[in-house]
């Protein structure tokens, strides 16, 4: 028994101290500091921020930024989601179908944006969307449209920015919808066959509900991960123009690194951290009823 | 029949065509970064664009490395990145021993605690850690870019899934046999477990080699700036050298890509299984 607590302590003791000390102890003080003003004069000196209770809150909801930033960020993940599982559940239909050919080929071209640093990429996409000299709108122009000034525009740079987070999504849900369509039982169609069902009758009645399990798994990870939009913004607009990108961990990371707003940052991750549990449990909720 | 035929053909040309403009559309921004990251400054800025550069230079990447001192970025993100996979692996696998196979008061209640804390967003504990590094002395330091990231939450709940479905006879009959706990972990364990281990790895590596906003924050001068964070410097210094700029995103995106192209089987395979356990 003696060795059984000395072994538990040696396997388990090492990864909890860190995650005590990197993850336990900081949501904790987090929330503490959500409710302080801690600002540049308390980080030489933690004596000096005071306990403000939930002003921050209160001066948070008043901030039109922030209004402006959640509404951008809402923005983006209610139009990059659907379209993220359209092209994905197309891509995913189209490659498990038995006469596809070349199927590593396309997952893997599919798959290279997933593992491309975020950053770099931005850049080159940046440079894509030059009005004047990026290849997109020299492309449109072979077609006689005369593409927006893609980034410098309050209307387009918002779609800019959600056309880079969807190019650089679609692969990994392919796969994970892939998978999922490959796990559904031949079976099923089989007998919907025999019965006389149509391509669609079965992609409908059989393919939609079977994939639910997945269809939960990979929404709930994108409003997960949209709801966190920074490095694409950073990069192509730093939030502008206009604050038409400008997103909430944006704002926060600008708040707490550019102003030192350490208590002010700290309220609108609590904000973050409500809206996607809120949101992820929301999701939850809705797959049960059905 | 053969309008059924006929039929089958055109689907396949459709199917094919729509899958070939995808995998273009993925594509295209690699093979347009290559191809600028050779030309000149001159040849930037040319209407239409051209694909092939006229006059291939290596200048960019010269002065990259020379000029501007990518190479230790470079350096940094190779001791970061492996120094997390190394540590987060270890780590998280000996976790997941003792929560699949070792009985303890509250191991359950600990486990869900911990698994609970994968709905925070890393932007929540970003603040307070900021804070104990610069209390500590470790901004700036390989350290404070390493450690946060040691040990990780899906790593812990990846192998206690993996190694709960290796049978406890194998464990309880090399502890009849007199084996040592550690044995049991790196001789049977860990040689079991080569699948999820392999899967964490590319993953972590990857994650870790692309992470951006932590070492934006804890990285306050060059010297221990990691690639994304050059290259993010980059573009702002370098605002009209689009060259050297398409140069630096190369630097930083082919060596996870060349990973990946080698390793694809296991990423490819290891998506599947983390979307099922998820």
């Amino acid at each position: 028994m003696r060795t059984n607590v000395f072994w538990i302590s040696v396997f388990v003791g090492p990864a909890l101290i860190l995650l005590l000390i990197f993850l336990i102890i900081p949501i904790f003080a987090s929330l503490y500091l959500s409710l302080t003003d801690f600002n540049v004069f308390a980080l030489t000196d933690w004596s000096r921020a005071k306990f403000i209770g939930f002003r921050n809150f209160y001066e948070l909801f008043q901030d039109e930024l922030f209004w402006k930033a959640l509404f951008n960020t809402f923005y983006c993940l209610i139009v990059a989601m659907p379209v993220t599982v359209t092209l994905s559940l197309l891509n995913a239909v189209l490659l498990n179908r038995e006469q596809t050919r070349f199927k590593n080929f396309f997952k893997i071209c599919f798959f290279l944006p997933f593992v491309t640093n975020t950053v770099a990429i931005a850049i080159v996409w940046s440079w894509i969307l030059n009005p004047s000299y990026g290849i997109l709108n020299w492309f449109l122009g072979l077609f006689g449209i005369k593409g927006p000034n893609w980034l410098g525009d309050p209307i387009w740079a918002m779609p800019s920015i959600i056309m880079l987070v969807v190019w650089k999504a679609v692969g990994y849900n392919t796969l994970l919808l892939l998978a999922g369509l490959q796990n559904i039982p031949d079976f099923l169609y089989e007998a919907a066959e025999l019965d006389g069902a149509s391509s669609w009758q079965k992609f409908w009645y059989i393919t939609l509900p079977m994939l639910r399990p997945t269809m939960l798994f990979i929404t709930t990870m994108m409003i997960i991960g949209y709801l966190q939009l920074f490095e694409e913004p950073y990069m192509l607009t730093q939030g502008g123009p206009l604050n038409s990108t400008l997103s909430v961990v944006l704002y926060l990371y600008r708040q707490g690194f550019k102003f030192f707003k350490l208590g002010y940052a700290s309220s609108i991750a609590v904000v973050l951290f409500l809206m996607i549990a809120a949101l992820a449990l929301l999701r939850l909720r809705l797959s049960r009823q059905d | 029949m053969i309008g059924m035929r006929k039929s089958k053909v055109f689907l396949q040309i459709v199917v094919h065509a729509i899958l070939l403009i995808g995998a273009f559309t993925m594509l295209l921004p690699f093979i347009w970064m290559v191809s600028t990251s050779f030309k000149l400054s001159s040849e930037i800025y040319v209407f239409p664009p051209r694909w092939i550069p006229k006059n291939p230079t290596l200048k960019n990447y010269v002065d990259l490395f020379s000029s501007i001192n990518f190479g230790r970025p470079f350096l940094n993100t190779v001791i970061v990145a492996f120094s997390i996979t190394f540590l987060s692996v270890l780590l998280s696998s000996m976790a997941g021993y003792a929560f699949a196979k070792f009985k303890f008061k509250g191991r359950d209640k600990l486990f869900f605690l911990i698994l609970a804390t994968l709905m925070v967003p890393g932007q929540m504990t970003m603040i307070p850690v900021f804070l104990l590094l610069r209390y500590l002395g470790l901004l700036n330091t390989y350290t404070g870019l390493i450690l946060p990231g040691a040990v990780s939450v899906f790593n812990i709940f990846f192998m206690r899934q993996f190694i709960t479905t290796i049978p406890n006879d194998l464990i309880e009959a090399a502890r009849i046999d007199g084996a040592r706990e550690s044995y049991i972990f790196f001789k049977i364990i860990l040689p079991l477990s080569k699948p999820a281990l392999t899967t964490i790895s590319i993953f972590t590596f990857t994650g870790s080699w692309n992470s951006f906003l932590w070492p934006l924050i804890i990285a306050q001068d060059e010297r221990m700036y990691t690639l994304p964070v050059a290259v993010s410097v980059l573009a702002g210094q370098y605002g009209e050298n689009i060259a050297i700029q398409m140069a630096g995103s190369c630097v930083v995106i082919t060596p996870i890509l060349i990973f990946f192209l080698f390793a694809q089987r296991y990423f490819i395979k290891g998506i599947a299984l983390t979307g099922l356990k998820g």
